[in-house]
């Protein structure tokens, strides 16, 4: 059975307007690396990647304003989806 | 001993050499001598080696090259790309191979990918040859880091180096590639680094030798000697101690004057170009302001900008070039036609005049802007190769309240037929690297045919002085506003064709000033006569060089007023 404590999924559109390149795709793989979780990003209806690997992440080429989904396998799950969707949400290249 | 090869400016600089190492060749697809285990950990210490390197150096620069230096550090260490390294050991591969292919693997996929993703491809290239330089125990391509200033030697620069390039550590720079127009040669002058191009003896050079580069002489001295070190350290001194002297104007030893003036690009450079004493801008870029423009600027935001770079020039003589849109830089809004051969295409004033209503409101404003200021304003078209050409600006250009209208040479059509333009425009003004390349029939863009880039050959010099006596016989003025003028011994070669202004990069003004002040009016027209009579450029520039060492041996410079 599932345990829902540790856990979390949810599917955002991009906010950075160039997409996830170079340095938004950085800062969101650094953050998935401190989390200590295990955490996959998906593109649309693709296939889940390794967030932690910044190669993987950004050859799903992902655009500003498409979906993704975002899940987290680990401690306090929901706490470090709630994080990463931020930045995920935020404009860094404005 | 002496390497020759083709000096940029008057500058000498010493010291020890750090040579830029060459791209590494693909690793060979051959089986490892070793298990796919040791190879693993070969390829883990050398990529682990890189990223640290690689964050070490994001901390020390700060900023923007942070933020890639350290994406680039976790490319490195990157999980996905350690699976594809492994998977590929298994096969029985060398880490070298291993990591060149999985590296190469991402980058097929970015670059396909176009656009931003695409950009990071480079970012990808330049990681997997750190990594595999680090296998190999050779040094890692790029600029080097000796951690004190040096001679970077070099086979040529790319942009993407020079932007890279810390000017606090670099002496002076030596290639053994690339001309006098060479994307270095160019960073050079801009930033007044003492330079020696097109040295194919430098190739022998290693990390620490000690050389002079004596860009004045067109040589780099190898193992100098006392007598010489001392000899460039005085010269190096004298050259310091100049460059704070007070400027005055441009003359020659007899006191002909030949106004100095700035090319520059917007206001933005007018502070420093008065303040290394231009009397003016000979050549004002007004393409430079609207690249990036979508459409065309409004009148009255061209006007802004011309007003601010007028104001600052109060009182001095100001020569706008009307957009110069083509071949190596196009406008979004005048050239949407993709060209085969575009610096033989819809360029200059042939792309204005398919588009008029964008010359007519540039000359509204570049108008408005000199009614409202204090400085003369003269306008010229870029790229006029016919009669009709001239008139049919200059006559627009007075029509819409231009005072002073004119056209480029750099058609060599113009510069044969320069009595019959100069008829019916008000001056002319040579843009000697255009006239070079449509000379010699030589891309200036493209590397391969660079050595046909040269100024100095005889058949370029000839074209310079038919204006030249097309404007004696007017009464006209012709200036010279291509990077020929830059150069301190061809500007006296120009003088003596008939130039009677020279406009330059503001770091050439000091250097050209004193060449000038070397020589008189009949002193520059024998250089002129010796340098169209040789055979090539380099035969012109040696006859020059002689004839000016006989004619002012003995002779005391004009003191700097």
């Amino acid at each position: 059975m599932e345990d829902t404590d540790t856990t979390a999924t949810r599917s955002v559109r991009i906010g950075s307007e160039h997409g996830l390149h170079a340095r938004p795709a950085k800062l969101f793989t650094q953050a998935v690396g401190g989390s200590g979780a295990k955490v996959t990003i998906a593109k649309g209806d693709g296939k889940p990647v390794n967030a932690a690997s910044i190669l993987a992440v950004i050859a799903l080429g992902i655009d500003h304003g498409d979906e993704v989904t975002v899940s987290v396998d680990g401690d306090d799950a929901a706490a470090v989806l709630d994080r990463l969707v931020d930045l995920l949400l935020t404009d860094h290249d404005s | 001993m002496e390497l020759n090869g083709t000096g940029i400016g008057e500058g000498i600089a010493l010291g020890p050499v750090a040579r830029m190492a060459e791209p590494l060749p693909e690793p060979v697809d051959r089986p490892t001598h070793l298990d796919a285990e040791r190879e693993g950990q070969r390829a883990t210490a050398s990529l682990s080696v890189v990223a640290a390197e690689l964050n070490r150096r994001g901390t020390q620069a700060g900023g923007a090259a942070r933020d890639i230096l350290e994406a680039q550090a976790m490319m490195a260490e990157d999980v996905t790309l350690a699976d594809d390294i492994t998977a590929r050991l298994a096969e029985g591969k060398t880490a070298e191979r291993a990591v060149f292919e999985a590296f190469a693997a991402f980058r097929d996929l970015l670059a396909g990918m176009g656009g931003y993703m695409g950009e990071r491809a480079a970012d990808l290239d330049d990681v997997s040859q750190r990594v595999i330089a680090h296998l190999l125990k050779l040094p890692a391509p790029g600029i080097p880091n000796p951690g004190h200033p040096f001679v970077l030697v070099a086979r040529d620069l790319a942009p993407a180096d020079t932007a890279l390039l810390d000017l606090d550590q670099v002496l002076a720079l030596i290639t053994t590639d690339g001309g006098p127009t060479s994307h270095t040669a160019i960073l050079a002058r801009e930033k007044s680094i003492v330079a020696v191009v097109g040295a194919a003896g430098a190739a022998t050079l290693a990390d620490g030798d000690q050389v002079i580069v004596d860009a004045a002489a067109d040589a780099v001295i190898t193992s100098p000697t006392d007598e010489q070190l001392s000899a460039a350290k005085t010269r190096i001194d004298e050259r310091a101690q100049r460059s704070q002297e007070p400027t005055g104007p441009g003359a020659l030893f007899d006191g002909t004057a030949v106004p100095l003036l700035a090319n520059l690009g917007s206001a933005a450079g007018a502070a420093d170009a008065l303040a290394a004493g231009a009397e003016g801008v000979g050549l004002f870029r007004t393409e430079f302001l609207f690249l990036d423009s979508q459409s065309a600027p409004t009148v009255r935001e061209q006007q802004e900008q011309y007003t601010k770079l007028l104001t600052a020039f109060a009182g001095k003589k100001v020569v706008a070039r009307v957009l110069d849109a083509g071949a190596d830089k196009p406008l979004a809004f005048l050239n949407d036609a993709p060209e085969e051969n575009p610096a033989l295409g819809l360029r200059g004033i042939r792309s204005l005049r398919h588009s008029e209503t964008i010359l007519r409101e540039q000359l509204t404003a570049l108008a408005a802007a000199d009614a409202a200021t204090d400085a003369d304003l003269w306008v010229m078209a870029p790229m006029v190769a016919t009669v009709e050409e001239a008139r049919y600006f200059t006559s627009l250009a007075k029509e819409l309240g231009i005072r002073t209208a004119g056209v480029m040479v750099e058609v060599p059509a113009t510069a044969l037929l320069a009595d019959r333009v100069l008829a019916v425009t008000d001056f002319a003004s040579i843009g000697t690297n255009d006239l070079t390349q449509y000379t010699m029939a030589a891309d200036r863009l493209l590397g391969t045919v660079a050595n046909f880039q040269d100024p100095w050959h005889p058949a370029v010099l000839r074209l310079v002085a038919e204006v030249g006596a097309a404007g004696l016989a007017a009464g006209k003025p012709v200036g010279i506003c291509g990077e020929a003028a830059a150069d301190p011994l061809l500007a006296v070669v120009l003088v003596g064709l008939g130039a009677t202004t020279l406009s330059m990069s503001p770091s050439a003004l000091a250097d050209v000033r004193a060449s000038l002040a070397r020589f008189t009016l009949d002193d520059a027209r024998a250089l002129a006569e010796v340098a169209l009579a040789a055979d090539g450029a380099a035969e012109a520039k040696a006859a020059a060089k002689s004839c000016a060492a006989e004619r002012t041996a003995g002779r005391v410079p004009a003191p700097a007023t």
